[in-house]
């Protein structure tokens, strides 16, 4: 049986959400690998949600918000636009190929680029082959343990 | 100055002295012919068609030009004697010996009684009344025209008789030419234009459009010839009122408001890419807006339908889909076309006896009462041909004509290509959204679609309100619309806006950010992060706050806060994490 990717997308609630929900209203065929979680912007997306999805079992991770200068918060995509680069040295540290992690501008007219975008990202994490994480990439010391559950799940 | 006392025809008046006895004449309502004179420039006597007859108490009596005669106390001036009517005469069978077709001559020759010239015919226009040159020296102030040459030679010319680098393509010179002469459309190389419905290049002062609010004149800096060469200021000598001010400026005026309603409406496609159909080429093919332009009984033809010549038309053709429908320009369909054009043919139809050929792609007859009207039209003996034209090429009307117009067709519906004769082509041309719509939906922060047109908040259940609270579409704006649609969606949006007046308090999303002060450190991270200013540092308390109020719940600073002290409600990391584990484990 051929490898299906799983894959966390974190759409933004006014471009990115609008247009993937034009792309289904318009009846345009995606792969299903993707699953999407609405957050209000792509600003709100949490480096530790990204690591999470990894950890849980995550192929891919797709973050799509408004394009540069449409942001509905003004500057929110900036920040996350800010945040990706980190993200992906964590990754790299952690033995994950940054290939992994896409961020992608959609605006809420644009189903048929939602549609493509998920396609390709599909592909491509397909090709990557399933994540396997090395034992020691998320494995909290003694000491960090109280810290991480104080500091990301509350 | 001194007044002194006229008698002209025996009308006693009180002029200035040095006056000229034409303005006098004129203010006492008697008509002195004149081609050469216009006010706000000095009296050049050039045509000596004003001659009128001077005498004084004793007896002296002389032939003078009245427009630039000086009064003097007891001047009688007489502007109806043989005298007077032999000397206009002679001089103006001397202009036409230059110049007999002109019409003005022809009709002065008319009143005047002559029926023979005897110093024969010359087919020159100009007269050489110097209007053109005095206007350009005194009234433009660009100097670009003068006269040179002597004798039978003589000319009105550009330096050299060259292009002048001077001329500022006013007009004025064309304006002023009592002949004709002087013509705009060679001056501005606008003999394209469909000289019936050109306003011309002199409009630069005009209303916004005709039913403007408020109904004001403005001028146009770009086209005025006093922002051209600081001269000029004939409006504001011409103006009763003193309402002219060259120095206004535009004023910035700040409001506060709660509610917009965006009704920024559309603009028209620009059909002169599409050189298959020849706009801005051939004279006889304009826009539906130009039609509708020509066709408004307050209009430049006051209504009627003419050709460029001024005559009547035999057949138009109206080409549908200019611009829409096409994989070239815009996919969508206009919506409103398929109907004004039947409204076209229906008025050619009732005002003339031209044979009418609509070429159309699909008839979209949608709206109440349409197909009827469709139906109607069909009985009105209106030739609708299914295909889009191909090309409109010039040609004659019948075998050996000239000046007339081809439009190439297939109609699909018998299968052939055709070649239809006709004198005008009316472009229907799309409707496409307005050229700033994407900077000005950027300030209201609102979306823009592919097509350029504003995003609603939902297709069904949000046609009106858009994305950012407070803000809302109406008309063409948001999508081709026809009057009904606008109107409706128009009032829609009034009263969504009126709501949020009349309830005078907002009501909000309960989603927003809060900070839980016992893990906050007052790092301060988050104070820099929010875009609207909502979260402040309490220094007494040594943790940052957040303004419910201003808070849009974006979660930037909950993303960012290294404590994990901020929560965003409805969008919490605890139900972030476990949407990620329910859909991964």
């Amino acid at each position: 049986m051929s490898f299906e990717p799983k894959i966390i997308g974190f759409l933004c609630n006014w471009c990115s959400y609008t247009g993937a929900d034009l792309a289904g209203t318009a009846r345009m065929k995606y792969p299903p690998n993707m699953t999407s979680i609405r957050v209000m912007c792509s600003g709100r997306v949490d480096p530790g949600f990204i690591l999470d999805a990894f950890q849980k079992g995550a192929d891919g991770v797709l973050i799509c918000g408004c394009h540069p200068g449409d942001c509905h918060y003004v500057e929110g995509n900036y920040k996350c636009m800010r945040r990706i680069p980190l993200t992906k040295k964590i990754m790299k540290e952690m033995g994950i190929e940054p290939r992994r992690l896409r961020l992608e501008w959609v605006s809420a007219s644009e189903g048929a680029r939602f549609q493509q975008i998920v396609t390709e990202f599909t592909e491509q994490i397909r090709a990557l082959g399933p994540l396997t994480l090395n034992e020691w990439a998320f494995a909290p010391t003694e000491a960090e343990a109280p810290h991480e559950q104080a500091a990301g799940r509350e | 100055m001194a007044e002194v006392n006229v008698k002209i025809d025996g009308h006693p008046i009180v002029m200035e002295d040095g006056a000229f006895v034409l303005e006098g004449a004129r203010n006492l309502g008697i008509y002195i012919p004149t081609l050469c004179y216009y006010p706000y420039m000095t009296p050049y006597a050039a045509c000596r068609i004003c001659a009128v007859e001077a005498r004084d108490a004793k007896g002296w009596s002389k032939i003078v030009t009245a427009c630039n005669y000086p009064v003097w106390e007891g001047l009688e001036i007489h502007t109806n004697t043989p005298r007077v009517m032999n000397a206009r005469r002679v001089n103006l069978e001397m202009l036409m010996s230059r110049c007999e077709p002109v019409p003005v001559l022809q009709q002065l020759a008319d009143q005047f009684g002559i029926d023979t010239l005897r110093w024969g015919t010359g087919d020159n226009t100009c007269i050489l009344c110097g209007l053109c040159v005095r206007v350009c020296d005194e009234v433009v102030g660009a100097h670009a025209l003068a006269f040179s040459e002597r004798g039978i030679f003589r000319k009105v010319s550009t330096p050299f008789g060259g292009e002048s680098g001077d001329c500022i393509l006013c007009g004025a010179c064309a304006k002023v030419c009592p002949t004709g002469h002087i013509k705009l459309e060679e001056i501005k190389g606008r003999s394209i234009v469909h000289k019936e419905i050109s306003l011309g290049p002199n409009s630069a002062i005009t209303l916004p459009f005709r039913q403007a609010v408020p109904n004001v004149p403005y001028i146009d800096v770009e086209k005025c010839i006093h922002f051209s060469t600081g001269e000029c200021k004939v409006c504001s000598r011409v103006c009763p009122k003193d309402c002219i001010h060259y120095d206004d400026q535009d004023q910035y005026e700040e409001f506060d408001i709660g509610a917009v309603v965006m009704a920024t409406g559309f603009d028209n496609f620009d059909p002169t890419p599409m050189k298959q159909y020849g706009y801005g080429k051939y004279p006889n093919v304009i826009t539906a807006e130009e039609f509708e332009m020509m066709n408004n009984a307050a209009g430049p033809t006051g209504g009627r339908i003419l050709l460029e010549n001024g005559e009547e038309p035999r057949a138009i053709a109206i080409l549908h889909c200019i611009g829409s429908r096409d994989q070239d320009h815009h996919k969508y369909c206009s919506r409103v076309c398929c109907m004004y054009a039947f409204k076209f043919s229906h008025l050619v139809k009732e005002k003339t006896n031209a044979e009418v050929y609509q070429l159309y792609i699909d008839i979209r007859s949608f709206g109440k009462g349409y197909e009827e009207f469709y139906q109607r039209i069909l009985d009105e003996d209106v030739n609708l041909i299914r295909g889009k034209a191909a090309e409109v090429i010039p040609s004659g009307f019948r075998r050996g004509e000239e000046g007339h117009l081809l439009v190439l067709c297939e109609d699909t519906l018998i299968g052939k290509f055709r070649e239809i004769p006709v004198d005008m082509v009316i472009l229907c041309t799309a409707l496409e959204a307005r050229r700033d719509a994407k900077d000005i939906g950027r300030k209201f922060n609102i979306s823009v679609g592919a097509d350029g047109w504003y995003i609603e908040a939902h297709p069904k259940l949000g046609p009106v309100s858009t994305t950012t609270e407070g803000v809302f579409l109406a008309g063409a704006c948001q999508g081709p619309k026809d009057i009904p649609d606008t109107v409706a969606q128009g009032g829609a949006a009034a009263s969504h806006a009126l709501k949020l007046m009349c309830l005078g308090e907002i009501l909000m999303d309960a989603a927003y950010a809060v900070i839980r002060e016992e893990y906050c450190s007052g790092c301060r991270v988050c104070n820099e992060l929010c875009p609207y200013n909502a979260i402040e540092y309490l220094s007494d308390k040594k943790v940052s706050t957040i303004n419910a109020a201003l808070c849009k719940a974006c979660g930037t600073c909950v993303a960012a806060c290294p404590a994990g002290a901020i929560v965003g409600r409805h969008f919490t990391d605890d139900q972030i994490y476990a949407q990620i584990e329910g859909m991964l484990v």
